[in-house]
């Protein structure tokens, strides 16, 4: 944790570096999506780019880099079951193949 | 509560009923849960005459349950018989069983159970309590809106509540939509409270109080703030989408070119996915379940180490399997929806995680039972709940292993076996230990002990009327009869079932006559009990430490933890307890 | 409690490293990245599920989207210049950068409104006109609703929560702290949400 004064100005430094790569990867990430990809390759990279401006904000704004295990337990276990959610359309899909497997079949 | 001794006196509003106090707000939680369990269980005694006399009008209470309940001869509407099931499951967990086992039995005991002053937050447990308060109001305020109370059931299931309560209504204060508002309200309110909670487990233990020597319920009050907080938010985003459903007409769980009555649902673009609720909602359902159990074995494993006077069999493995348990509720709740067309790989995955998690159940219950073993048990009214915990949790386990099994589930899914199977685990189980937990730390709130022969008027009928209604029901599942049949005598199956079903309803008035010796009790003994002191079962823990009842602030100097929580029957000691906080010195 | 504080208000718990207040709001985080993830799942899940626009087809405004996106990181760094200052001892520029903040989300929920919501709801894109829409106006409305508390918040810390400055600077710093994290939360969504609605 930033606590004493100089600490403090140290890292208004690296706050103001995280803002321009924040700003120059909101441009990458449109410019990307003009780029002729396959969709599957497009939502690869806006979701790699988003990723990495989110870890930006998390670790040096939210000052994660600095906090002690107990929060990062926290984290990973939300982490984890953030990810068990978002395999819920996945199943989803894999049970509408397999009815429509069956039906067809 | 009347001892209160410091600089400025409060007024009455800011002391009891706007209190940041957490024994007033636990005591505020408790009473307001037990009224609302009470309600809900006059609902199914409502319910269960239509089911033992169908068609017969209602004695007593048919004349005035209104329009949309009864007809005019007082007999229950299929419709009525709905609304009552729905608001039976919804305030029975959401508004009952919940706020009891954990916003009152949380609130009070375990802040002192760490030796902290107070909760971690004292404003937001306070708004927890009110919230939560607001929530229970709304749901009960939609019983009087026109077209009565939601009546999809507690589970919600869309379409169906996607366009219930819609014809001849409010748009918007309408049963089902009450019914969101009042669950994102109940949500938000468990949201604020699991925060409080784990914040202040982690924060506010007393020096010497290490995470191995926490009393069993404040484990068990861990892990279930955990669930709270990481499961209820998927319900509530559940809830918006459903919000949006029904006032928005948007078309989150509506699929496309669905037709109700021989009518297409055009107003609706169609192209939603009525799955995507039950996967959102047994997201949440199914760690709620552990929500519903864990406090309640927390509560059991206490009271067994205090009057089994010898320690909990097995601390740290019952550690160890409470956190297992919370971890894998998460990845079983699709156990639920094995009909729903879902493929065999998919039915085969939760059905393993569905038999692993009975794995730590079975060693809780096995620990349990250990630690009766070769034990002078002490036979008081609060042990006597919990040893009727034990089987009648272990029935209600055991009945789960045929539904997660997703070829048995086939022939079991949706019958009167599903609701013998989690009743035994949430009636005769939970609420049966949180009673005796009432009896156990009410010389705690109010300095005074409750009455042992009312005790026991209360507890042999309730043991006996607990199985009488929830037995049955496994023969009536088994024979085939559906849980959601306004009139099961319309089936032949129901016809030959039918004596089992009115055996189940007398159990269930029976019950709520048992009640009485508790409801004269409580209020008796609160105020004529017999007067004790601050450790009247010779207990280990901090919470007795305090003064009965604890003052502001709770204890007169903050205590020290020495060792573990149940250190009694040591060999060659004064006394067959050694209280956490009294040093070496001073008890060998 | 009146008068003293419960342990660890201000000072860090050992083992934690963290002051209750910050726990607190990092545990209240943590279920809102699943309140968010469960829509985000609900989003992928009505996306694959078929009847769904394929890329395109929607017309979300990238430039609108763009320029929101800046200003909310904006907001997020003048946010923690804001906690820097106070904790540095330098209340005036706290404020002043406090009030950038609340400056910049009034911007960015009046051109939501203005250049999008009302915009798309006048060429009859309504929530009940396709799925896309439902999703669309139900996430960036829930996100909506976040920065509009956060708007709250921060006047409240402007206008009658400053008096703590006076009485306890380092509490105050310390709420400023827990507003920019929720604040940054805030902005983390944004920047999933924005590929996601008006890329993908």
């Amino acid at each position: 944790m930033a606590s004493s004064a100089d600490d403090v100005r140290k890292s208004i430094r690296s706050y103001l570096m995280v803002f321009g790569a924040l700003g120059v990867l909101t441009i990458v990430t449109v410019a990307a999506s003009w780029l002729k990809v396959s969709v599957a390759l497009g939502i690869f990279i806006a979701l790699v780019i988003a990723s990495v401006k989110g870890s930006l904000v998390a670790s040096v704004f939210m000052h994660l880099l600095h906090e002690k295990a107990t929060l990062f337990w926290v984290l990973i276990i939300s982490a984890f079951f953030f990810l068990l959610l978002i395999l819920i359309p996945v199943m989803q899909s894999y049970e509408t193949a397999h009815l429509i497997d069956q039906v067809t079949q | 509560m009347s001892s209160d001794h410091h600089a400025h006196n409060p007024g009455f509003i800011s002391k009891y009923v706007f209190s940041v106090d957490h024994k007033v707000i636990g005591v505020q939680y408790t009473i307001t849960s037990l009224l609302f369990l009470f309600f809900g269980f006059t609902l199914m005694m409502i319910m269960r005459w239509q089911l033992a006399y169908p068609g017969e009008s209602i004695p007593l209470v048919g004349g005035w349950l209104g329009q949309y309940l009864v007809d005019n001869n007082g007999v229950l509407l299929p419709e009525g018989y709905n609304a009552l099931g729905a608001m039976h499951g919804t305030i029975m967990v959401f508004l009952g069983v919940v706020p009891l086992a954990v916003g009152g039995f949380g609130n009070y005991v375990m802040p002192l159970q760490i030796g902290a002053p107070d909760m971690a937050f004292p404003k937001l447990n306070m708004a927890s309590y009110w919230v939560y308060f607001l929530g229970g109001v709304t749901m009960l305020s939609s019983f009087f809106v026109p077209g009565g109370a939601a009546n999809s059931g507690w589970t919600a299931y869309p379409p169906l509540s996607d366009i219930a309560n819609t014809v001849g209504t409010h748009p918007f204060w309408n049963g089902q939509t009450i019914w969101l508002l009042a669950m994102v309200l109940l949500i938000t309110s468990s949201l604020l409270g699991s925060v409080n909670f784990i914040v202040t487990i982690v924060h506010l233990r007393v020096k010497g109080l290490t995470m191995f020597r926490l009393p069993f319920f404040v484990w068990a009050q861990f892990v279930t703030s955990f669930l709270l907080l990481l499961a209820f938010p998927p319900l509530e985003a559940a809830g918006v989408l459903q919000l949006m459903d029904r006032v928005f007409d948007t078309s989150f769980f509506i699929p496309s070119g669905l037709v109700v009555s021989g009518v297409v649902q055009d107003q609706y673009s169609g192209g939603g996915s009525p799955l995507l609720w039950q996967h959102l909602f047994w997201f949440l359902a199914h760690p709620e379940v552990y929500v519903l159990i864990l406090p309640a074995i927390g509560i059991v494993g206490e009271i067994i180490a205090n009057n089994t006077r010898r320690p909990l069999w097995g601390y740290k493995t019952l550690v160890y399997s409470v956190i297992f348990l919370g971890f894998m509720s998460f990845v079983v709740w699709a156990h639920h929806m094995f009909l729903t067309g879902m493929g065999t790989k998919m039915s085969t995955f939760f059905q393993t995680t569905t038999m692993i998690i009975s794995i730590p159940s079975v060693v809780i219950l096995t620990a349990m039972l250990l630690s009766l073993w070769q034990a002078s048990i002490r036979f008081t009214v609060p042990m006597l709940f919990a040893l009727s915990f034990l089987p009648m949790f272990a029935i209600g386990g055991l009945t789960g292993l045929p539904l997660g099994l997703s070829a048995a589930d086939i022939q079991l899914h949706d019958t009167y076996y599903v609701i013998g199977h989690f009743h035994y685990v949430v009636a005769p189980g939970t609420i049966m230990a949180l009673l005796g937990g009432i009896y156990f730390w009410f010389p705690k709130v109010t300095g005074r002990k409750m009455s042992t022969m009312l005790g026991h008027l209360h507890f042999w009928p309730s043991f006996i009327f607990m199985n009488t209604i929830f037995f049955p029901m496994f023969m009536v599942g088994l024979a085939g009869v559906s849980r959601r049949l306004w009139d099961q005598t319309e089936y032949v199956q129901g016809v030959d079932v039918q004596s089992w079903v009115r055996m189940s309803s007398w159990g269930a008035w029976g019950l709520g006559l048992a009640q009485l010796p508790f409801i004269i009790n409580f209020f008796y003994s609160a105020f004529a009990g017999k007067k004790v002191g601050a450790n009247p079962w010779n207990a280990t823990t901090l919470e007795w430490a305090a003064p009965s009842p604890p003052p502001h602030g709770n204890f007169a100097e903050v205590p020290v933890a020495y060792r573990g929580p149940y250190e009694y029957s040591v060999p060659d000691a004064k006394e067959d307890f050694h209280p956490q906080h009294v040093p070496d010195s001073q008890v060998v | 409690m009146s008068s003293e504080l419960l342990p660890h208000t201000l000072e860090p718990h050992p083992v934690t490293g963290m002051y209750n207040g910050k726990f607190g709001l990092w545990l209240f985080l943590a279920s809102e990245v699943m309140l968010f993830g469960a829509l985000f799942s609900a989003y992928i899940l009505l996306r694959t599920h078929g009847d769904f626009p394929a890329h395109g087809e929607h017309s979300l405004s990238v430039p609108i989207g763009a320029i929101n996106t800046f200003i909310l990181i904006t907001s997020s760094v003048t946010m923690v210049m804001a906690w820097a200052s106070f904790k540095l001892n330098d209340p005036g520029k706290g404020k002043f950068y406090l009030m950038a903040t609340v400056l910049l989300s009034c911007a960015f929920l009046f051109i939501k409104i203005k250049f999008e919501y009302l915009h798309k709801i006048h060429d009859g894109h309504t929530p009940d006109s396709h799925t896309f829409y439902a999703i669309y106006y139900c996430m960036t409305g829930l996100h909506g609703l976040h920065i509009l508390g956060g708007v709250v918040v921060m006047l409240y810390f402007l206008l009658p929560g400053f008096g703590l400055w006076h009485k306890n600077p380092q509490q105050f710093t310390n709420r400023i702290e827990c507003t920019g994290l929720y604040w940054h939360f805030v902005d983390l969504v944004w920047i999933f949400l924005f590929p996601v609605f008006y890329l993908l």
